[in-house]
């Protein structure tokens, strides 16, 4: 919501244009605390899996969160990897919410007990986010893992039988749970939660799978007209805005946050410009250097450059500039285009004209954490047979004679 | 929680005592930890006015000491009835010492 005095002055600018030279704390701030997870989602934006060793410690922790209560960082939005497996989540947990840091974590619910969810309903300045990526078992656990259906809805029963009113239910859009949403907003209202849709990626094992995943361009138009329609019940954190190029902008900054208004401080204390832009290109510091969070996001050249005003490059004459603003830079950088010109995924479709000229190899995520203890993909054919340079089987063990094995000639 | 849905100008208002206010070059953002509720306040007159509210025996006063000239005054209500509606601001009994 914005406060703004009818009848303003003349030099009162939009908020989004003012948001474009950034401020003086980030307003979201995602903060991934492990890259370890019981999960091995498909589309993993962070390609998590296995916890790194330089993860910060439980004191290096508390101290980024003693520099997000002095910089006024209301809340930080914390993930992974899987975050409520770190053996110290919950201590950090109450320590960020007494030092006046609200916290909401995204958890596929593996941790969410009624013991747990009791503990979290009781705690105001804590809000929950499960994660879901189909309204049913079978679109669902095609992306997240056998199981992960089943997992999601315990801690969603969990959470509302403790009372937890208004948590959230993290949907990512993709091809084939487009045609859910009802069914999504049937399964939030079912635990009073709130549905929050958001944008797939092609970040981190997203890149793997973007071209099988992301919504093809009818299914846009169905996404978009839906929030359009359910706008002021859904959350999206502001990841549609390149949609706006239908027509009529749909509610939200409409702007490209990236070091402006979000970053993301990674398991290692990395900050990059966004969640979405694991990537040394994106890279702005790291909280343990001298000027710790604060001095990265006020002072890092990568973060001063994002603040300049958006040149539209390719864009810049196309009639929806204004509110599409070209769209996703995550996406653009990881699938090979420019990033002052148009979105992948752009609804005029000039997107999809440049990608079919991207040439070579497009960038790749800077670390990969994934499990390696992937199934292998075809069998491997043995043949057992007897070596050919041997007169005799080899010897074991068990053969009888004092002599076996003695080459007597 | 109690919601005022009438902000009278001449009665003494203050910040909810779950709402954070943080100054920012375009005005401020406010937080409310209750409702998770984040607003964005586009004036500097406008914090000065919110900064005052604690203090002063009225929102008018509060108006007065942070410089608004009356006539300014109508447009400095609305948005702060704007705010009184979201549970920003609460209506605190005049003899609240702060």
């Amino acid at each position: 919501m914005t406060i703004e005095l009818q009848a303003p002055p003349a030099r009162t600018e939009r908020l989004v244009d003012l948001f474009e030279y950034g401020l003086d704390a980030p307003i979201c701030l995602t903060w991934e605390l492990t890259y370890a997870c019981n999960l091995s989602c498909t589309h993993c934006l962070s390609s998590s899996g296995r916890r790194d060793p330089r993860e910060l410690s439980t004191e290096q922790a508390k101290a980024v969160i003693d520099e997000l209560e002095a910089m006024q960082v209301f809340y930080v939005n914390i993930g992974g990897g899987e975050p409520t497996v770190r053996p110290d989540f919950w201590e950090l947990l109450d320590y960020a919410t007494e030092h006046h840091v609200g916290v909401k974590f995204s958890t596929n619910g593996v941790r969410i007990t009624p013991q747990v969810a009791a503990r979290l309903a009781a705690n105001d300045y804590v809000d929950v986010q499960i994660s879901l990526d189909g309204a049913t078992a079978e679109v669902n656990d095609a992306v997240r893992g056998r199981g992960s259906y089943d997992m999601a809805m315990r801690a969603m029963a969990n959470l509302a039988e403790a009372g937890m009113t208004n948590f959230k239910l993290s949907v990512v859009c993709t091809r084939h749970n487009i045609a859910q949403l009802d069914e999504f907003k049937q399964i939030a209202d079912r635990y009073g939660a709130q549905l929050r849709l958001t944008r797939l990626r092609p970040s981190g094992r997203g890149a793997d799978v973007w071209d099988d995943l992301h919504p093809l361009p009818h299914q846009q138009r169905e996404l978009y007209d839906w929030l359009v329609a359910n706008g002021d019940q859904v959350l999206t954190g502001d990841s549609f805005f390149h949609l706006s190029a239908f027509g009529e902008a749909l509610p939200g900054l409409n702007l490209c946050g990236a070091g402006r208004v979000v970053c993301l401080i990674d398991p290692i204390g990395d900050v990059y410009a966004c969640p979405f832009a694991i990537h040394d290109e994106f890279l702005a510091g790291n909280v343990l250097g001298t000027g710790g969070f604060a001095g990265v996001w006020r002072h890092s050249p990568l973060f001063l450059q994002l603040r300049e005003p958006q040149q539209g490059g390719a864009c810049s004459s196309c009639a929806f500039f204004d509110t599409c603003k070209g769209g996703c830079m995550a996406a653009k950088f990881f699938t090979g285009l420019p990033l002052d010109g148009p979105d992948p995924e752009c609804v005029q479709g000039y997107g999809e004209a440049l990608l079919a000229g991207v040439r070579g190899e497009v960038p790749r995520p800077s670390g990969d954490h994934s499990h390696r203890t992937a199934p292998a993909k075809r069998p491997v054919s043995v043949t057992i047979s007897r070596r050919d340079d041997l007169a005799r089987p080899p010897v074991s063990f068990c053969e009888e004679s004092p002599l076996a094995g003695a080459d007597l000639r | 929680m109690p919601t005022a849905t009438v902000f009278d100008l001449d009665r003494a208002w203050d910040l909810h005592p779950q709402v954070s206010v943080r100054p920012e070059p375009f005005g401020a953002l406010l937080y409310h930890f209750g409702t998770r509720k984040l607003s964005f306040l586009k004036d500097r007159g406008l914090l000065a006015v919110v900064q005052a509210l604690a203090t002063a025996p009225t929102a008018r006063a509060a108006c007065q000491d942070a410089g608004v000239g009356a006539d300014d005054i109508p447009r400095y209500a609305r948005a702060l009835t704007v705010l009184a509606r979201s549970s920003m601001l609460l209506e605190r009994s005049p003899a609240d010492d702060h």
